[in-house]
């Protein structure tokens, strides 16, 4: 790493910051249709500030407007964090944080800080990567979750603006670099149309759980036999191919 | 408080006990070439999923619109070797220009 006064602003933060940007503006969708779902303002802030994973949000409103119970909503959303778990695991291994940093850590471990972390090919980049994605789509995703509720449904659907297609772009954005070989190729294959087939018979967010087990069933059935699909298995093969 | 602000404040804690889950696995289980193996496979399934569901999928059902558009398009900048940011907004331009011709919903 050089110590140039601009060597903060790397490939990973600028990954960061454009993600956090696509999905921080989504924000706005959600605090307009958390109020129409019939949530007030706080409850919708405190959705976004405390709960702060987009999938279990969505989801809670969801339920709550299409008329379910809220106990319904707290099962679908508690359901949908799952993965947040699995990113948390593969965070911890990946950076290897200090004990005193795990709790806001924890708290902005979700999708897009963990894809823009590991889509990273050394340490210093992985937690540029985290903490870019991570701080910068909570603050963002607040802010507008805020914008959002407060102009309510006037704003409109961000889809008018094309920000679901952003959102379609960044994460094949994180996916395509590390599709360096068959192996990977196949399994986003196979997971693309597993989630698919899963998609009209679970309910929403299911679908990315039941396609995270059985890839973990095959990874552990496959076992050692592969190196590391990532940038960092290939740095790992490339060390030890050294004199 | 309401029951539903009771509601929204257990699936805040419960959403931030299980994001904390993640981080007491012990290191000595992460540390073996399986979890790597895992971890890398699990990385690339997840994103593929996340793709699907958010170019394919409006709630329970799979649905072909300017979504589709926008991957395709996002796929040709990628291949191009854009910079991600290119690749994002690449992807929403593809979006806007696909509903506002009306080739797609």
């Amino acid at each position: 790493m050089h110590a140039t006064s601009a060597s903060w602003f790397t490939p990973a933060t600028r990954m960061g910051l454009s993600i956090a940007i696509a999905t921080g503006l989504y924000g706005i969708s959600f605090g307009a249709l958390s109020i129409a779902a019939g949530l007030d303002l706080w409850q919708t802030v405190a959705l976004s500030a405390l709960m702060f994973t987009g999938g279990s949000q969505f989801a809670f409103i969801g339920v709550i407007s299409g008329g379910g119970a809220a106990s319904a909503a707290f099962s679908a959303a508690s359901l949908l964090g799952i993965r947040n778990a699995v990113y948390g695991m593969q965070i911890k291994q990946a950076l290897r944080p200090l004990g005193r940093h795990v709790p806001w850590m924890a708290q902005v471990t979700i999708d897009e800080s963990t894809a823009v972390s590991l889509g990273q090919s050394d340490l210093a980049e992985k937690r540029r990567g985290f903490f870019t994605a991570g701080v910068g789509v909570y603050v963002l995703w607040n802010l507008f979750t805020l914008v959002g509720a407060l102009l309510g449904e006037r704003m409109g659907d961000p889809a008018a603006w094309g920000l679901d297609g952003a959102a379609v772009a960044a994460f094949i954005g994180l996916l395509w670099p590390r599709l360096k070989s068959v192996e990977p190729v196949m399994i986003a294959i196979a997971a693309a149309i597993l989630t698919a087939l899963a998609v009209p018979v679970t309910a929403p967010g299911l679908p990315i759980l039941v396609t995270a087990a059985c890839a973990a069933i095959y990874a552990v059935a496959t076992g050692r036999r592969t190196p590391a699909a990532t940038e960092h298995g290939d740095l790992e093969s490339i060390e030890e191919d050294q004199p | 408080m309401s029951e539903l602000s009771w509601w929204i404040l257990g699936a805040c804690l419960t959403a931030y006990a299980i994001k904390l889950c993640g981080y007491f696995v012990p290191r000595k289980v992460l540390d073996s070439p399986t979890m790597s193996h895992v971890a890398a496979t699990l990385t690339i399934a997840l994103l593929a999923s996340l793709v699907t569901v958010n170019a394919f999928t409006s709630g329970q059902e799979l649905v072909i619109d300017a979504r589709i558009g926008a991957l395709a398009a996002a796929i040709i900048a990628l291949a191009f070797k854009a910079p991600y940011l290119v690749v994002v907004v690449v992807g929403a331009l593809a979006a806007i220009v696909l509903r506002a011709s009306g080739l797609a919903a």
